[in-house]
């Protein structure tokens, strides 16, 4: 117990010491005003002049673009993979539900996947598609934190910078050289990381074992400091070869929440206010520890139903107990339920454990952070959300006492809050309208591993995970067909976009205003009252909006758990 | 701003960053990456394969399936493999490393907790236990991966009796084994106290090898 809370509070404190580092290093990146040698060969190539500065709409006009004419190219290599190299074990082409499934949901950082990688995926589509998604995925996600800081920083002016520059910049000055080093540190601990697609071998009983192996240590890395998720197997950071030792997973761990925690620390730098990055920073430490202790705790407790089959769940020296029904056991409870929480709340999606068969208070705690989506948050959307939610505190707080709403010194006005609750509606509407009409669909109930509340949780789990753009998943659901590829295919990418581009129009027309210097009237909002009125604002409009949701699912599985209720 | 500012002179930026993007980042930085590791870390970039008299039997981080009363034995897998007879259909197959897969079974699933009763009662049948006796959870749970390849201490510790039986040594002797084969929490921290089981299998075929080699050739 002792060892867990210091474990927990070491990677903590390690969490916060690399948010400072990467976060001036993320400052550097993104205010720069020197172009280094491959980034202006980039911009010769791209035909594009890194000087030009651009307005919200062209900002957001040039990702949508990019990542659309990505997300075509990988769809259209699945579509042939069967002609594509690097495919020894002649595996067929996806079909083109599955296809566009796969394609939304890594352009858009969700990495749900609705195939089984060992079985599906060619190494050439595992690096060509896969892995290149995953970059520019995340890149992207990275860019639209960085013209959206930008946006909030700047007065009277229309530019937010250069999608261009900052993607190049990003891509070069932080993913690659991350992601090189942290994959040879994988591969140290032993992730596999070779051209090859299996090694056989012969078990010491004599059995036939087919070794799948691949560029597996360049696809972690990108995938945890990217907070994309999907997984080289199908079981994901629970495989031994995605997740060899303790050390990997808290690597994993680190590198989920980096560029998330730093990105306080970013705009603390920019605005030139640094208490206001730390206060965000604890709104999100907050929550986190809060979801943490919860995930910790009924896992940890365990399920009656097992001891009364006879398993004895207890914590002892000589093992860690709780329930282990598809966890690891070098994790065990404590490094499951923290990397259940990370990858929930850096929206990665990653699991080092099966979300499906968590207790139901423990499967309650990444379903409810995918639903506030603000807990850290992925890679640059997580920090562009919590923003989303400081301006609808500032603004209720505002109505409640009778001031006009500013948020760093700008006028927050009725477009502003239009567009802040455009962005803050489309996430329940995707995830309960899809999940709504899935429960009407006649087919679903074919889909489903479990009955009762946990069959409608994996319904639920599904299109909050797709929404959320986490890709994590009560894993029993099969959602390989072609109305669950394809609702849940479209619930990404309005997850994405409907919440990212409203956001960065805010970020345009607060840049546009002129910053007023604070009066006696101004609610200031870099102190811890400030931090818990946005912890407030964030738990009340998600209780508002999922509590009904979520009362179906694990809240009565939960009391029929206790009551001895089982489903065949 | 006029639409059609917006849009001057993005089709080119669009359409080479694609393929540009997805040549760097798809495949110069893999390929890169794989001569980086192959260059430095051999053993573990294949994939940390072990042999035996020349021969491949594993690697040491993917758990097999043992179902010998001499040998430890791993936690239960939940993996599938495609049926013998018939191809289309998948069967229990444990601990196929071509495809990982758990249960997926929730907590108030009733088909799950058929399943822990019945490895309960094995698993104190195998091991001569009470019939109330309360056992190790990992040992009557499926792993996440289906390939584990760790036991608890608890769970070893159990199991150390029967196989010592069957291998006709003293059970001093096997635990010291046991300990040698369990690794601490790393940095007395992070993971769990665990045994890696093929590992420990393997030594002890070695040891008694060592000792009476004509018997270990015959095997």
């Amino acid at each position: 117990m002792l060892s867990t809370v210091l474990e927990f509070a070491l990677i903590l404190g390690l969490m916060t010491g690399l948010a400072v580092l990467m976060g001036k290093w993320l400052t550097r990146v993104f205010t720069g005003t020197r172009h280094a040698l491959p980034e202006r060969c980039t911009y010769r190539l791209l035909g594009i002049d890194p000087l030009e500065t651009m307005g919200w709409a062209r900002y957001g006009s040039a990702l949508l673009l990019s990542n659309a004419a990505m997300m075509l190219l990988g769809y259209i290599i699945l579509r042939m993979q069967a002609v594509m190299p690097i495919n020894p074990l002649g595996l067929v082409a996806q079909t083109p539900d599955l296809a566009f499934n796969t394609a939304a949901s890594f352009i858009t950082n969700t990495n749900w996947q609705a195939y089984s990688g060992e079985t599906s995926l060619s190494n050439f589509s595992q690096m060509a598609v896969i892995t290149f998604l995953m970059f520019v995925g995340a890149t992207s996600g990275v860019v639209a934190a960085a013209g959206f800081i930008r946006g909030l920083s700047r007065s009277s002016s229309a530019d937010i910078g250069n999608f261009w520059v900052d993607f190049t910049r990003i891509l070069y000055r932080v993913m690659l050289p991350l992601c090189v080093t942290m994959a040879l540190v994988y591969v140290w601990q032993g992730m596999p990381q070779t051209f090859a697609s299996q090694a056989l071998a012969t078990t010491l009983e004599g059995a036939q074992q087919q070794l799948i192996v691949g560029a597996v240590a360049s696809f972690e890395s990108i995938k945890h400091i990217g907070t994309n998720g999907g997984g080289f197997f199908s079981m994901n950071a629970a495989h031994p070869f995605e997740n060899p030792t303790p050390l990997t997973n808290a690597l994993h761990i680190l590198s989920m929440l980096l560029i998330p925690s730093a990105l306080t620390y970013t705009f603390g730098s920019m605005l030139l206010q640094r208490r206001q990055g730390w206060v965000f920073f604890g709104t999100f430490l907050v929550m986190f520890i809060g979801f943490l202790a919860l995930v910790y705790g009924a896992e940890q407790n365990g399920n009656p139903l097992l001891t009364q089959a006879g398993a004895n769940q207890a914590l002892s020296i000589e093992q860690s107990g709780g329930n282990m029904e598809g966890k690891e056991l070098r994790f065990g409870i404590a490094d499951s339920s923290l990397f259940i929480a990370t990858t929930t709340a850096a929206t990665t999606g990653s699991v080092n454990a099966m979300h499906d068969s968590l207790t139901p208070m423990g499967g309650f705690v990444p379903l409810a952070q995918m639903m506030l989506n603000c807990v850290f948050g992925g890679d640059g959307v997580g920090f562009i959300n919590l923003i989303q939610y400081a301006l609808l505190t500032v603004f209720l707080v505002g109505m409640m006492i009778g001031r006009s709403p500013e948020f760093l010194g700008k006028k927050v006005e009725a477009g502003e809050i239009k567009l802040v609750m455009l962005s803050v509606l489309a996430h329940p509407i995707s995830i309960l309208g899809f999940t709504a009409l899935a429960a009407l669909w006649p087919d679903t109930m074919a889909s489903l591993n479990n009955l009762g509340p946990h069959g409608f949780s994996e319904v639920l789990y599904a299109y909050t995970s797709g929404t959320a753009n986490n890709g994590s998943a009560f894993a029993g659901l099969n959602a390989n067909t072609p109305f669950f590829n394809t609702t849940i295919g479209l619930a990404m990418l309005v997850g994405r976009f409907f919440t990212m581009l409203p956001m960065l129009a805010v970020a345009g027309s607060l840049a546009m205003k002129k910053t007023v210097p604070a009066g006696a009237g101004t609610i200031p909002t870099a102190t811890p009252l400030f931090m818990v009125l946005v912890v407030f604002v964030v738990l009340v409009v998600g209780g508002l909006t999922f509590l009904p949701a979520l009362a179906l699912g694990p809240l009565v599985e939960q009391l029929q758990l206790l009551s001895g209720q089982t489903y065949n | 701003m006029t639409t059609q500012s917006i849009f001057k002179g993005l089709l080119r930026p669009v359409l080479v960053s694609a393929v540009f993007f997805m040549a760097l980042t798809g495949l110069a930085y893999p390929i890169f990456t794989t001569f980086a590791a192959q260059l430095l870390f051999p053993f573990q970039a294949q994939g940390s394969l072990i042999e035996r008299e020349g021969r491949v039997i594993g690697s040491t981080l993917i758990g097999q399936h043992f179902t010998k009363p001499e040998y430890f034995h791993g936690r239960p897998s939940m993996t599938l493999g495609a049926d013998p007879q018939d191809p289309g259909k998948s069967v229990s197959q444990p601990y196929n490393s071509g495809s990982s897969g758990a249960s997926n079974l929730g907590p108030t699933s009733q088909k799950l907790m058929d399943q822990v009763a019945a490895r309960v009662k094995a698993y104190r049948q195998d091991n001569g236990l009470a019939a109330n006796a309360q056992v190790p959870v990992d040992a009557v749970t499926a792993s996440a991966s289906g390939l584990d390849p760790h036991i608890s201490v608890a769970n070893a510790r159990i199991q150390l009796a029967r196989v010592a039986r069957l291998r006709q040594m003293p059970e001093a002797e096997l635990l010291q084994l046991v300990n040698e084969h369990t690794a601490a929490r790393t940095l007395d921290l992070l993971g769990e106290p665990r045994v890696n089981v093929l590992q420990l299998n393997l030594a002890l075929d070695a040891l008694l090898a060592s000792r009476q080699p004509s018997v270990a050739a015959s095997e």
